[in-house]
């Protein structure tokens, strides 16, 4: 639908005065910057737009309301056909340009036709990103970017069915949005963990998540999709990467958009992500000028509608004469789902220098993060209550000094400007009435906390377990802490250590909250316990990982990312880079087959060093990532598993040779030393566990300085425990004797469970003791007569789950990321 | 033939978001490649400058490494160590585009004297 109008007829005395402007591109950059142009200078230009859909300007980015039913086409056009007219623009649409020929100045479009051009624009937006996957091109499959994709996907809702969507970003989910209110049953495939990875950070994509899952969509993170699949000619389906397969009725491709380079390319103008643009826009070929979504501007590409405004200012001062400038433009991001309040603004990855301010409100589920650097606003995520996302943002385009209002910011702009007396956290606290509710899920008011501060409560310790203001969800911390400030001024009492500077928690409150809130992941954790930062440190995601390992047996996913190198890759990481290999011994016995399978592994992988090592083991040194799953593999094969050497894990049982060699010997310390090892071997601990059976009191096995040790008598079993030979050697504490080897295992399953629920992660049993008391750990084994039996129970259960050789999932092909280089660099060839 | 500017190591779903990978390099230093939890991307000489401990086997969080080692975080961006710990090791700038990861050629091996002088 050519638009009629020729200018020169309209302006019959300046058109051939004019210059002509060609644009190629009838979409919003194109459009916006011919609107930029005439309103400078409305008789400086003859122009013509070419445009490949057959239909006048429209806003692109309302597509998503029109594919939820909320918007009509009308309602999104936004220059219309008389718009062209009015202004004497001559506008070619659905003739897509085919080339550029610059010798002669003229463009060249896919009918033949051929347009000689002063100045050529070019605004080719961006187009759609199509993962290179099998059955891309089938019928059913579409990409979202123009108003016929939307007019495919409506075709396909009236049918109901199942829509699948590759792609967990703005505008997958978007898609997915609108195909789940036409009716469909909708599943977002994200190769990312996180949705919208780009815009926000794990927390709130969690929370993100968590909400499109309760409305009923179905979202897939980490999931590659492998190839679509086929039934009938049309799409039926997607099949991923790990087997499993998702039935489609249709499938929208929305991974990506790449700026639309290839017309500047063949006419040979410098291109690297984008068209490369000075900062008037101008291309390599100064008659060529660029805008939108296909250019590169000091190495930035955007994808966002609010940059195109500010290029086609700056692209319309310097068409006009009056060169101003572009510089770029810092972006923000609003998800447009209705219902779902999601921001996100500027740089929220964060930096050495960068400072996060988070606050996490659990109960209304709300997440806000603000990035300072140099006491400037760099970035904002917001979650659940973006209304501050205007004020921030406007905060961070400005760089205004917010080292003033920085105690009251997140909390937003009415807080922090509601007069100096609130922008101090303290001084709001302060004009609080008694009976204003502090703590939300304990129900205490400031009343109480104050009057339990004066009442000895010095710490925020003491306060929790005084009044329980602050012991639930954490959320009211920073009042309580602001309470503690005024009452006592400087004689707040430092607390119990919290379990990292993530958190106000201790390792004992995050324990008992994972399983009172019955938390399940980690990023779960950080946001209803009111982690301070994004996605933790070193020292609280192994923690973490360890307390959720232990509290959900069977059910949580244990998470590679926060495991300690040597407990990721099965081996022990030595100074040099590589690793030692200790194949288990049951018991410390070895036999011919197993010692010549160690010997050839020795050989065959050149290993520098074979060593006997303290635990009765053989330690095999100087292996290579790479060479791990070969090496087990060969020890596999003799009927060895892993000896988890390396673990925060139970690590050897020692044994003497016990009645069935030993003169001295009472019972059979090797026999009940192998059904221990088989019984604990595998198990995940707080720290590294070491058990040893001595077959006499003469305790060869040197069973009192173990954490659980066995010393055979006559009459039965002796078993001690806490003991450690380590920088602080320590002997056992006595527990109790036993008649039988099945009470010494029964009480051996019960107490590593004790010491697996209670302790803090990285605290070995000595310390523990030590901390508790011998006669608390007595008190849980014995006072209740059926205790050990449970704590028995519970840690068989665990291990039901955690006997299963990681080595042998290793050797057949598991994570082989994990041992593998990308790729070698070879200079050498790289240069020939 | 130039050169491209960018060397491509291949997709970014190689390495998954909180893990990091390695790349030898004959002759030169071996790279780690990390992608942090939030989908960022950068590479540094796999040494830590304390004892040359592999970063790229360290516990990746927020945007810095610590050093399975001996504990030194290091900034992803910047290479520097953070807290009370001085040092740093080099970085190599990285781009990510089409879905696949590129280094900074000149970063990860410089051209030979030869290939300078033509290119100045």
């Amino acid at each position: 639908m050519n638009a009629p109008t020729n200018f020169d007829k309209a302006n019959p005395i300046l058109g051939t005065l004019r210059e002509k402007l060609v644009v190629i591109g009838n979409g919003m950059a194109g459009c916006r910057a011919v609107e930029e142009i005439l309103a400078r200078d409305p008789d400086r230009y003859s122009i013509t737009i070419f445009g490949a859909e057959p239909r006048v300007n429209y806003n692109r980015i309302m597509l998503s309301p029109v594919l939820a039913g909320e918007k009509s086409f009308d309602e999104i056009v936004l220059n219309t056909a008389e718009w062209y007219a009015d202004n004497g623009i001559e506008l070619v649409a659905g003739d897509p340009v085919d080339h550029i020929d610059r010798e002669r100045s003229v463009v060249v479009a896919r009918s033949g036709r051929v347009e000689p051009y002063d100045k050529l624009l070019i605004a080719t937006g961006s187009e759609p990103f199509v993962i290179p996957v099998p059955g891309r091109d089938l019928p059913g499959v579409v990409t979202f970017r123009d108003l016929d994709d939307v007019e495919k996907m409506l075709a396909a809702a009236d049918g109901g069915g199942n829509a699948v969507v590759i792609g967990g970003g703005l505008l997958g989910l978007e898609a997915a949005h609108g195909l789940s209110l036409r009716g469909m049953s909708a599943t977002v495939v994200h190769l990312m963990p996180t949705l919208m990875e780009r815009q926000l950070d794990e927390a709130a994509g969690w929370l993100l998540k968590t909400e499109l899952e309760r409305r009923g969509q179905t979202i897939l993170t980490g999931a590659d999709t492998e190839e679509i699949l086929e039934r009938d000619g049309h799409v039926c389906g997607v099949r991923l990467r790990d087997g499993r397969e998702i039935p489609a009725d249709i499938v929208v491709m929305a991974v990506g958009i790449r700026p639309s380079t290839r017309l500047a390319k063949t006419a040979g103008l410098e291109c690297e992500r984008g068209i490369l643009v000075d900062d008037h826009m101008v291309t390599s070929d100064p008659a060529i000028l660029a805008v939108g979504e296909c250019v590169e501007h000091r190495g930035q590409c955007y994808g966002l509608v609010a940059p195109l405004w500010e290029m086609c200012r700056a692209l319309a001062d310097h068409l006009t004469g009056q060169p101003s400038g572009y510089t770029g433009s810092v972006t923000s991001t609003k998800l447009k789902v209705s219902g779902i309040d999601v921001f996100s603004a500027g740089d929220f990855i964060g930096g050495d220098d960068h400072e996060d301010i988070v606050m996490r409100d659990a109960a209304r589920g709300v997440y806000k993060r603000v990035i300072l650097k140099d006491n400037r606003i760099v970035g904002a995520v917001l979650y659940g209550d973006t209304a501050d996302g205007s004020w921030y943002f406007d905060l961070l385009k400005k760089q205004e000094d917010v080292s003033g209002i920085r105690d009251g910011l997140i909390f937003g702009q009415a807080f922090a400007m509601g007069g100096g007396a609130f922008a101090d956290p303290n001084a709001a606290v302060a004009a609080l009435s008694d009976d204003a509710e502090i703590c939300g899920c304990n129900g205490v008011s400031k009343g109480k906390v104050v009057a339990t501060i004066e009442a000895g409560a010095h710490s925020l310790d003491a306060v929790r377990s005084q009044c329980k203001a602050s012991a639930s969800c954490g959320s009211c911390t920073h009042l309580v802490e602001s309470l503690l400030a005024l009452t006592l001024g400087d004689g707040v009492e430092v607390g119990a250590k919290t379990l990292c500077k993530c958190t106000s928690f201790t390792h004992d409150d995050v324990r008992r909250l994972i399983l009172d809130k019955e938390l399940k992941a980690i990023p779960q954790v950080m946001q209803e316990l009111h982690w301070t930062t994004p996605d933790g440190c070193a020292s609280c995601r192994p923690a973490l990982n360890y307390y959720l390992l232990c509290a959900w047996p069977g059910e949580y996913e244990d998470d590679q990312k926060s495991r300690f190198v040597n407990e990721r890759l099965h081996a022990n990481i030595q100074k040099d880079g590589t690793y030692s290999v200790v194949p288990r011994m049951w018991g410390g016995i070895t036999n011919p087959a197993e010692l010549r399978a160690i010997a050839d592994v020795v050989e065959k992988y050149n290993a520098p060093m074979v060593k006997v090592t303290g635990g009765q083991r053989i330690d095999i040194f100087g292996i290579r990532k790479e060479d791990l799953p070969a090496v087990w593999a060969d020890l596999n094969a003799a009927g060895m598993v892993s000896g988890h050497a390396y673990g925060k894990a139970l690590r050897t049982v020692k044994t003497c040779v016990g009645s069935e060699w030993c003169r001295f010997g009472t019972q059979d310390s090797t026999g009940l030393g192998v059904k221990i090892e088989r019984m604990t071997w595998g198990s995940w601990m707080p720290h590294k566990f070491k058990i040893a059976v001595s077959g006499c009191p003469r305790n060869c096995a040197e069973a009192t300085i173990k954490d659980f040790g066995v010393v055979c008598v006559d009459s039965g079993y002796e078993l001690h425990v806490g003991g450690n030979g380590g920088m602080k050697v320590r002997a056992t504490d006595p527990l109790c004797k036993v008649a039988t080897e099945e009470e010494a295992l029964e009480h051996c399953a019960a107490f590593i469970q004790l010491y697996r629920e209670d302790a803090h992660y990285l605290e070995r049993t000595a310390p523990w003791i030590e901390r508790k008391g011998i006669e608390w750990v007595r008190a849980q084994l014995f006072d209740d007569p059926q205790a050990v039996k449970r704590l028995a129970a519970r840690f068989r259960y665990s291990q039901k789950f955690m006997q299963d050789d990681p080595w042998a999932r290793r050797a057949a092909g598991e994570r082989r990321d994990l041992h593998s280089h990308l790729a070698t660099v070879r200079p050498a060839t790289e240069y020939a | 033939m130039m050169q491209a500017k960018w060397l491509d190591i291949g997709p970014v779903t190689q390495i998954e978001p909180g893990m990091a990978a390695t790349l030898p390099v004959i002759g030169g230093e071996e790279i780690a490649v990390f992608h942090t939890m939030r989908g960022e991307f950068y590479a540094l000489v796999n040494k830590c400058p304390h004892k040359q401990g592999p970063l790229s086997q360290g516990i990746v969080h927020g945007d810095s490494v610590t050093c399975p080692l001996h504990n030194w975080k290091i900034s992803l961006r910047s290479g520097q160590a953070l807290g009370d710990d001085v040092g740093c090791v080099p970085t190599i700038p990285v781009k990510v585009d089409a879905g696949r990861i590129y280094l900074l050629r000149e970063a990860v091996v410089p051209p030979p004297p030869a290939q300078q002088a033509r290119a100045a």
